[in-house]
């Protein structure tokens, strides 16, 4: 990138983005090399290097003369005015550095230094000699021209990390198996190759440090007496060499070790929310009051919906409760629809059905155009009419697509229709595109409220909670709740056939046909297919899975821990 | 009936519902309510209508030349049609349908709006049978169609009632048949198209079955013209359309008016006037101006920008109760006592600070407008091309104290004459279309400028014998030489004689600076700017150009920007142990490549939090307080992969991915 922008003609202006190493080097041109340990905080301020062009060198036919440099300070100014406003601190620099290949015990070196000195802050880089000495700083902070000499040793700057002995005094007691061989590739073909050579880089660590340190000092003046022109062309391909040599290896080191080891057992929801509600909450004095902050705005988004605006929450948080607060303080008298779109079964379609539900509309729609279109119509024609819609969650994975945000943005585009939303996604923003933010017309408005996402993430597969893409309980029990009691009966049939199968180790799942059967006998379907057509629902919610047999037939199971069922089903009774 | 629970219905009882709460209650609840808040919202709604209008007024102003020749070209090529079809070249045409190419450019957002507003002409001036049809209605045939039909039948109440609802049935099931019905039915037809590359397919298939048609001739019976609506180049069409199809289309080509003139335009009637007594700030203008040309391009957007400042201008400011016109603001200056303390500051005072105020503005603008006539011509454009750019450097400080004035100033005093009387005479003629009394005189001193520049040519200037300095060649050596041609230097640069061109050149420079110096002052040195000037630039920032990504990244960084607690402050890049779950996992996650080891990942997690709660009692057994951690991690972990940062991974056991760079 750098190359193509040098090689462009005189703008007025560049942006370049020069990783760390070369804002080193170029600071070490300028100030002649004493100061080779900067602290890397610093550095990536630098990060970003603004040239300006002397002012008469504009280019003519340059209708704007952009002052981008004024730009820049308009943007970035006013930090004291907004102090509860995040994205004034800094720039994007820091957001958007290149990866570097990152040293497989940095976090535990960098828990450790946390855990050091409590209630301190201590950050990795700071003046700390131990510390220092084995941060693998070496590959990036040397320049272009000893680059090449020191190749054949790049490996093992890579792989060699803290001496043994070092990081198991990092490393505090709780830590299980030191012993075996942890770090390998991702791939497992390689993982031989890399444990050995692991091996034989622990044996040499102490070596190749002294070559590292040797190597620091040497490479200063090596950077000082280089031209800096010449400089300036390889910092560009060293870039780019570097910025490849992080990607294009397959292997990624880290350990080896499971969870399985750990003999941590999964936890379920339950378990997990009763764990959690033992931690007692910190910092409620400052929550609270950031929280009182966001509520004084209510009469102001009030105010803003109603003048045209739409307007969507962003910051880190759940703002789940907020919306709620908002609602049940300024809406209690209009008529509102709330929509977690955090919810795993939500979908455009069930938007409209209960936007048609609060116009007393009966019957079916053709498709979801035509149901759009009618909703339109009836709100244009009648403009008495004011809805309120809360989506908590407008970026979640149903609702993200592309059909799904045109609709829902006609919709807010409707004069009596006020769309409150929130997003938490980092990339949430890259949903719409030009003609869909001005159908949103949005407001933004920061909300941090550092809450926990608890009733959002209760519906993922958490990465720790369940495995194999299998529903929760309590996400089970949601989406059956909602279905018809027959639908009800029916998977209630498919799960009591497959816990009587449970010990059955070849049961491959209820053969369609059987199914039908016995849904038949309990009165629950009138032909196969009703039948067919309450499985896919149940296949669109992930309740289900078929499988085609060796024998072309169709066998449906329930992709749900057993142990998980026999308690939905106690629950349910229970109920009954 | 099945709905899902994602979504709730709230509908209040209709017997509580209260009549619904006027707008201006929420205009004034947010803060302590004072009496003016009622009318300041009644001014808001006054003066943003007034602006409203104005800018509809301009666009439809904008595009008349557009939509003038459009349908003089709609109305010319099919009765060309009907003379010619006796010669061949006619019967050519007959096999074409002609196209108009409307060119729109790349500010997509405002396309609708001048689609809109052209369907419009077009249903009163030409036909009524217009379709206008968009991307994101038709995202197949059926629907095309059925568009196409529907709100045509809809809008010219065909009698036939019954066929109607026949032919729609139809339509899903036999297409082609539809189409006989569709040219058996309209004589006249145009169909729009919205510059969406999506509706590629629809197209071509809608042209190939037209093109058979025609080929049974029955172009006569179905005058179709098709106008497309294009944001970059007509070559789209060309990829767009097989060749097949392109090449029975008579294309031609339209270009609408570029989207910067019309922001100057908008720019002109709305801030450059007193007309309107809102005015925005220099830095507010120029996050507008830098939004719509790094952004978008869109006037619409430019102007809820401007709906936007217009109103947090009257919510949070108490003093924009005068923000409306002179005669209105007078009356209202009783509501100011509140806000002076000062006995002596009588009411009869601040009615003429008002009118100063308004005087100030019609002058200033005047002259700004006479400065942009000199300025805009003169090469690299020291103080911009446009008028907003000099408008902003003006609004910031004074103008005259800036390099840029001062390299105008000099570049004035280089011009040639008829640049400089042209000059002039735009000038003259920006002062003249003004009625203010104190720059009358002014006009009048430009006019006797252009007289005397006038008077210069017919008084052919004497010569100025060049007192000859020939004193003859003499021998010198190369010691006088030097001294020689150094005085000769010092002759020309001080003394040379002007002539009279450059002197009055001279002093229209200088008037043109006492202007500028007298009138052009920048507004926070006026007393009471408060009152119109909108200032706070980042509100707008926030919340038109938000940058949510950054924002998660503070507050992941550094809670005590949001947390203002002694316990959480810390030092650039580093984060204290007792901070917030998720900003922990978040820390130790920067420090990974692209795959985490989750129990390494856990590890070092429960050793931070381990560290940090060791301060607090030791209550709890460790095995217990063990699982704690573990579960405090595991919200943290799944709070992470909802906001995007890791992602679940078969890659290898029990590792994540990570989905950002850097951050190292």
């Amino acid at each position: 990138m750098t190359s193509t922008l040098e090689l462009k003609e005189d703008k007025m202006l560049k942006v370049q983005f020069v990783g760390d190493d070369d804002v080193l080097n170029h600071i070490l041109d300028r100030e002649g090399g004493p100061k080779i340990k900067k602290d890397r905080a610093q550095l990536l301020v630098n990060t970003q290097k603004i040239i300006k062009k002397p002012e008469n060198e504009l280019e003519e036919d340059d209708q704007e003369v952009l002052k981008d440099q004024n730009y820049v300070e308009v943007l970035g100014q006013d930090v004291q005015e907004s102090l509860k406003n995040g994205s004034a601190t800094d720039g994007g620099n820091k957001v958007y550095p290149f990866q570097n290949r990152k040293h497989p015990e940095k976090m535990a070196k960098l828990a450790s230094e946390l855990a050091k000195t409590p209630g301190k802050s201590v950050s990795l880089n700071k003046n700390d000699p131990e510390i220092t000495i084995d941060i693998p700083q070496c590959s990036k902070g040397h320049s272009a021209s000893d680059k090449s000499q020191l190749k054949n040793n790049d490996k093992s700057e890579f792989l060699s990390t803290a001496p043994r002995g070092l990081r198991k005094r990092l490393i505090v007691p709780r830590s299980h198996s030191d012993s075996e061989s942890e770090y390998s590739a991702s791939n497992s073909e390689d993982d031989e190759g890399v444990a050995q050579e692991y091996e034989e880089d622990t044996n040499e660590d102490i070596l190749s440090q002294k070559i590292q340190a040797q190597n620091r000092v040497v490479s200063a003046p090596v950077c000082r007496g280089t031209p800096s022109k010449k400089m300036k062309r390889k910092k560009t391909s060293h870039l780019v060499e570097e910025y490849f040599e992080a990607h294009s290896s397959s292997k990624v080191l880290t350990s080896d070790r499971t969870l399985q080891k750990l003999k941590r057992a999964k936890l379920d929801q339950q378990t997990l929310h009763n764990l959690l509600s033992k931690v007692s909450p910190s910092f409620s004095a400052e929550l609270k009051q950031l929280n009182q902050q966001h509520e004084q705005l209510f009469h102001k988004w009030m105010l803003q919906l109603h003048l045209g605006f739409n307007i969507v929450l962003y910051g880190l948080g759940s703002k789940r409760n907020l919306l709620e607060r908002f609602r049940t303080t300024m809406l209690q008298d209009c008529i509102h629809i709330v929509i977690n779109g955090f919810f795993p079964g939500i979908s455009v379609k069930s938007i409209l059905n209960s936007v048609t539900e609060v116009l007393d509309h009966m019957g079916t729609f053709r498709s979801v155009l035509d149901q759009l279109e009618w909703i339109t119509n009836k709100f244009k024609e009648d403009s008495s009419l004011e809805l309120f819609l809360l989506i908590h969650n407008l970026d979640s994975q149903m609702l993200r697509g592309d059909k799904s945000q045109q609709i829902i943005g006609q919709l807010s585009s409707l004069r009596n229709i006020y769309l409150i939303a929130s997003i938490d996604h980092l990339n949430a923003p890259l949903m719409w595109d030009h003609a869909k933010q001005s159908l949103y017309n949005w407001l933004w408005y920061e909300t941090t409220t550092y809450s926990h996402y608890t009733e959002e993430t209760s519906y993922e597969n958490s990465l720790l909670v369940k495995q194999s893409g299998s529903l929760p309980l309590s996400s089970l029990i949601h989406v059956l709740r909602s279905l018809t009691p027959n639908a009800r009966g029916i998977f209630r049939l498919l799960i009591k056939y497959q816990l009587d199968n449970q010990d059955n180790p070849s049961y491959t799942g209820l053969c369609f046909q059987d199914f039908y059967q016995q849904c038949r006998e309990a009165f629950l379907v009138n032909s196969d297919l009703t039948l067919r057509a309450q499985l896919t629902e149940f296949r669109d919610h992930k309740l289900i899975r078929t499988k085609k047999g060796t024998d072309g037939v169709e066998y449906l199971l329930i992709p749900v821990d057993n142990g998980i069922l026999t308690d939905f089903l106690e629950k349910e009774e229970e109920e009954l | 009936r099945y709905t899902s629970t994602g979504c709730f219905v709230f509908k209040p009882n209709f017997k509580k519902r209260k009549i619904s709460v006027p707008i201006e209650d929420y205009f004034s609840k947010g803060k302590n309510a004072s009496e003016d808040s009622k009318l300041r919202f009644e001014t808001y709604q006054l003066i943003w209508q007034q602006m409203k209008s104005e800018t509809e007024r301009l666009q439809e102003e904008l595009n008349k030349n557009l939509f003038d020749s459009l349908i003089e070209f709609l109305q010319t090529s099919h009765s060309g049609l009907w003379k010619n079809s006796e010669d061949w070249s006619g019967e050519i045409k007959l096999r074409e349908i002609p196209t108009a190419a409307l060119i729109l450019g790349v500010n997509v957002t405002d396309h609708d709006l001048t689609l809109r507003s052209l369907t419009e002409v077009l249903q009163n001036n030409v036909t009524p049978y217009v379709v206008s049809l968009q991307a994101k209605d038709c995202p197949d045939m059926k629907h095309f169609l059925q568009k196409l039909l529907v709100s045509q039948l809809m809008d010219c109440k065909v009698d036939v009632q019954s066929k109607e609802k026949e032919s729609v049935q139809v339509i899903q099931k036999n297409v082609h048949y539809s189409m006989d019905s569709l040219s058996a039915w309209y004589m006249n037809f145009h169909v729009l198209f919205d510059p969406k590359m999506r509706l590629k397919r629809q197209i071509s298939q809608f042209l190939i079955r037209m093109i058979k048609q025609n080929e049974i001739q029955h172009l006569h019976e179905f005058p179709l013209i098709l106008i497309f609506g294009i944001a970059t180049s007509p070559v789209v069409i060309h990829r767009l359309l097989p060749h097949a199809v392109s090449s029975l289309l008579c294309i031609e080509l339209f270009q609408s008016l570029s989207c910067k003139e019309h922001l100057t335009t908008v720019l002109d009637k709305l801030l450059l006037t007193t007309q309107f007594p809102f005015k925005l700030s220099e830095k507010v203008l120029q996050i507008l101006t830098n939004i719509f040309l790094y952004h978008d391009f869109s006037i619409q957007n430019f102007i809820k920008g401007l709906q936007l400042s217009l109103l947090e201008h009257f919510y949070s400011q108490p003093l924009s109760v005068l923000c409306c016109n002179l005669p209105e603001a007078k009356r209202r200056t009783h509501f100011l006592s509140k806000y002076i303390f000062s006995i002596s500051c009588k009411r009869e005072e601040t009615q003429s600070l008002l009118e100063n105020l308004h005087v100030y503005h019609t002058n200033y603008f005047l002259v700004l407008r006479c400065l942009h006539q000199f300025t805009s011509f003169l090469p690299k454009y020291p103080l911009g091309r446009q008028i907003r750019e000099l408008y902003c450097m003006c609004l910031e400080k004074n103008i005259w104290d800036s390099e840029e004035y001062a390299s105008v100033l000099q570049l004035l005093r280089l011009l040639a004459k008829d640049e400089l009387m042209a000059m002039l005479q735009n000038c003259f003629k920006v002062f003249q279309s003004s009625s203010a009394k104190e720059l009358g005189n002014t006009a009048k001193k430009i006019e006797e400028f252009l007289a005397q520049f006038q008077s210069l040519d017919e008084t052919k200037e004497e010569e100025d014998t060049s007192q000859s300095q020939s004193k003859g060649l003499q021998k010198t050596d190369l010691y006088h030489l030097q001294k020689s041609l150094l005085e000769m230097k010092e002759l020309r640069s001080t003394s040379k004689r002007q002539t009279k061109f450059e002197v009055l050149r001279e002093q229209v420079v200088s008037f043109v600076d006492s202007l500028v110096r007298e009138y052009l002052l920048p507004p926070d040195t006026q007393p009471l700017h408060e009152t119109l000037y909108f200032s706070s630039a980042h509100t707008l920032r926030q919340h038109l150009n938000a940058a949510p990504r950054i924002a998660l990244h503070t507050a992941l960084n550094n809670p005590y920007y949001y947390l203002k607690n002694e316990a959480l402050r810390s030092e650039e890049g580093c984060i204290p142990n007792v901070a917030p779950d998720i900003c922990i996992a978040y820390k130790l996650h920067l420090e990974c490549s692209r795959l985490i080891n989750l129990v390494d990942w856990s590890e070092a997690f429960a050793t931070v939090v381990t560290a940090a709660e060791k301060m607090d009692a030791n209550s709890v057994t460790s095995e217990e307080r063990n699982e704690v951690i573990h579960a405090r991690f595991i919200r943290a972990v799944s709070e992470l992969e909802l906001l995007g940062f890791i992602k679940p991974t078969k890659q290898k056991t029990d590792h994540v991915a990570r989905l950002t760079w850097g951050g190292c």
